[in-house]
């Protein structure tokens, strides 16, 4: 998919990505002639159709996880299937309140998720994960779901 | 009309990266199965012919004979070939490079949506509430390729796949593994059988996949009271289709009342039994296998 920007017959390039948490998308593109951007929104279907291929749009802050798809996606999954590999030694804590608010992830794919939050602070040099930093990494990361 | 430059004509990436981080998943599979020996298909395109019952046994039997061996379970929505291994989970959480795959007594590693899912769950996806068919498959082909690029199989003689009924789903695994080494074929005596088959090896064929064998189950009864081999069903289907395709029987393994019970309990038959006809079709098959070069 591309955007042509007819008066400068440009293609826009890729800016930004939301992911406000309700199953929809936005990315926002950018003219580099004319500077004009446009907001492309998906609902929560088309989304998803991105989301069934495994990729995001405007690429990937981490690599894939392993069966990230599957486990994302699974509807039901066992809550045994998966033993936690121990955590990665750093000094990423976690606040209550984001603890509270991991407990809401399916403990099937709870510790995926736990991860790829902690591997973001790590990375950004942040010490306690939040939900407000959880919701900067979710649009960061392209996290549908999660 | 006004005219601008179409798709084709645009040569200028967006930023997107859709394209790169597909590529880049074929290149995570591609270099996991680097380190299989063989990559084997056991397909039919029919359903209730016992693909997952032979490649159960297959899998035991290849192991018995020294070699490093993993299973996918390719049906996702009818998965039974972790429960026929007597395997159980749960898989271990890797560094994200990939999940360790349970094993069965033997040493034989599987995946498996058994594994994955609440006891007696339909295969069901989170969805946005309508419309579920349009990214199913996607989603399916999606599970699959995670099967096979996302597990940390290690280094193997052979991997098999359990692939679901339907042709469809034997072109699905092309998709992810074009170079595909070899596919066995199950059928049975039935006519029935016969036709459906005739079209996944037809698909096989135009394909150009490189080895494929017949493999006809439930050719005769195996007496356990006479010890013989009787006639079971009539019909000559998996001969007939032999010598129209020309796609060689590799083995021909007969109908036992225990076969099905001891796999479908997690005892591969040939484990329990390694003599006697079936363990003999099995062996052969084995040995067929072996003689397969490595993956590309």
């Amino acid at each position: 998919m591309k955007f042509l920007c007819i008066p400068c017959d440009e293609v826009m390039d890729f800016a930004e990505r939301q992911i406000p948490g309700d199953g929809t998308m936005a990315a926002v593109f950018a003219c580099g002639g004319c500077g004009r951007e446009m907001a492309m929104l998906t609902n929560p279907m088309e989304t998803q159709m991105v989301s069934s291929l495994g990729v995001k749009v405007g690429g990937r802050e981490v690599p894939a996880q392993a069966l990230e798809g599957v486990r994302s996606g699974l509807d039901g999954g066992h809550e045994e299937a998966f033993v936690e590999a121990p955590p990665t030694p750093g000094p990423v804590a976690w606040s209550p309140e984001a603890i509270e608010r991991l407990q809401n992830v399916p403990s099937f794919v709870r510790g995926m998720v736990k991860r790829i939050y902690t591997d973001y602070a790590r990375e950004r040099g942040i010490g306690t994960l939040t939900p407000e930093v959880m919701d900067t990494a979710r649009s960061d990361l392209g996290l549908e779901g999660m | 009309m006004r005219k601008f430059r179409t798709y084709s004509e645009v040569d200028h990436s967006t930023g997107s990266e859709l394209l790169e981080q597909v590529l880049e998943q074929r290149a995570r599979l591609a270099k996991r199965l680097a380190s299989v020996g063989t990559v084997v298909a056991v397909a039919s395109g029919k359903g209730g012919v016992g693909k997952s019952a032979v490649t159960a046994n297959l899998a035991s039997c290849l192991r018995s004979r020294g070699l490093r061996v993993g299973a996918v379970d390719g049906d996702l929505n009818g998965p039974s070939l972790a429960r026929m291994l007597g395997v159980r989970g749960p898989l271990l959480e890797g560094d994200g490079d990939g999940v360790i795959p349970p094993a069965d007594a033997a040493g034989i590693s599987v995946i498996s949506m058994e594994l994955l899912q609440e006891e007696d769950a339909p295969l069901r996806w989170r969805d946005p509430g309508s419309d579920t068919f349009i990214w199913q498959s996607t989603m399916e082909t999606t599970a699959l390729r995670e099967f096979l690029g996302d597990v940390a199989w290690g280094d193997l003689d052979v991997l098999l796949i359990d692939v679901p009924p339907g042709t469809d789903k034997i072109s699905r695994l092309l998709e992810l593994i074009p170079d595909l080494p070899a596919v066995l074929v199950v059928t049975t005596p039935s006519e029935m059988a016969r036709s459906v088959v005739a079209r996944s090896l037809r698909l096989l064929r135009e394909a150009d996949v490189g080895t494929v064998g017949l493999v006809a189950n439930m050719s005769g009864y195996w007496c356990p009271d006479c010890d013989r081999i009787q006639p079971l069903f009539p019909g000559e289907g998996a001969q007939r289709l032999s010598e129209a395709t020309g796609v060689p029987i590799w083995a021909e393994i007969p109908f036992h009342p225990s076969f099905s019970l001891e796999t479908d309990r997690g005892h591969p038959f040939v484990t329990g039994h390694p003599e006697g006809p079936i363990a003999e079709a099995f062996t052969a098959l084995a040995e067929r296998l072996e003689g397969i070069g490595s993956t590309p």
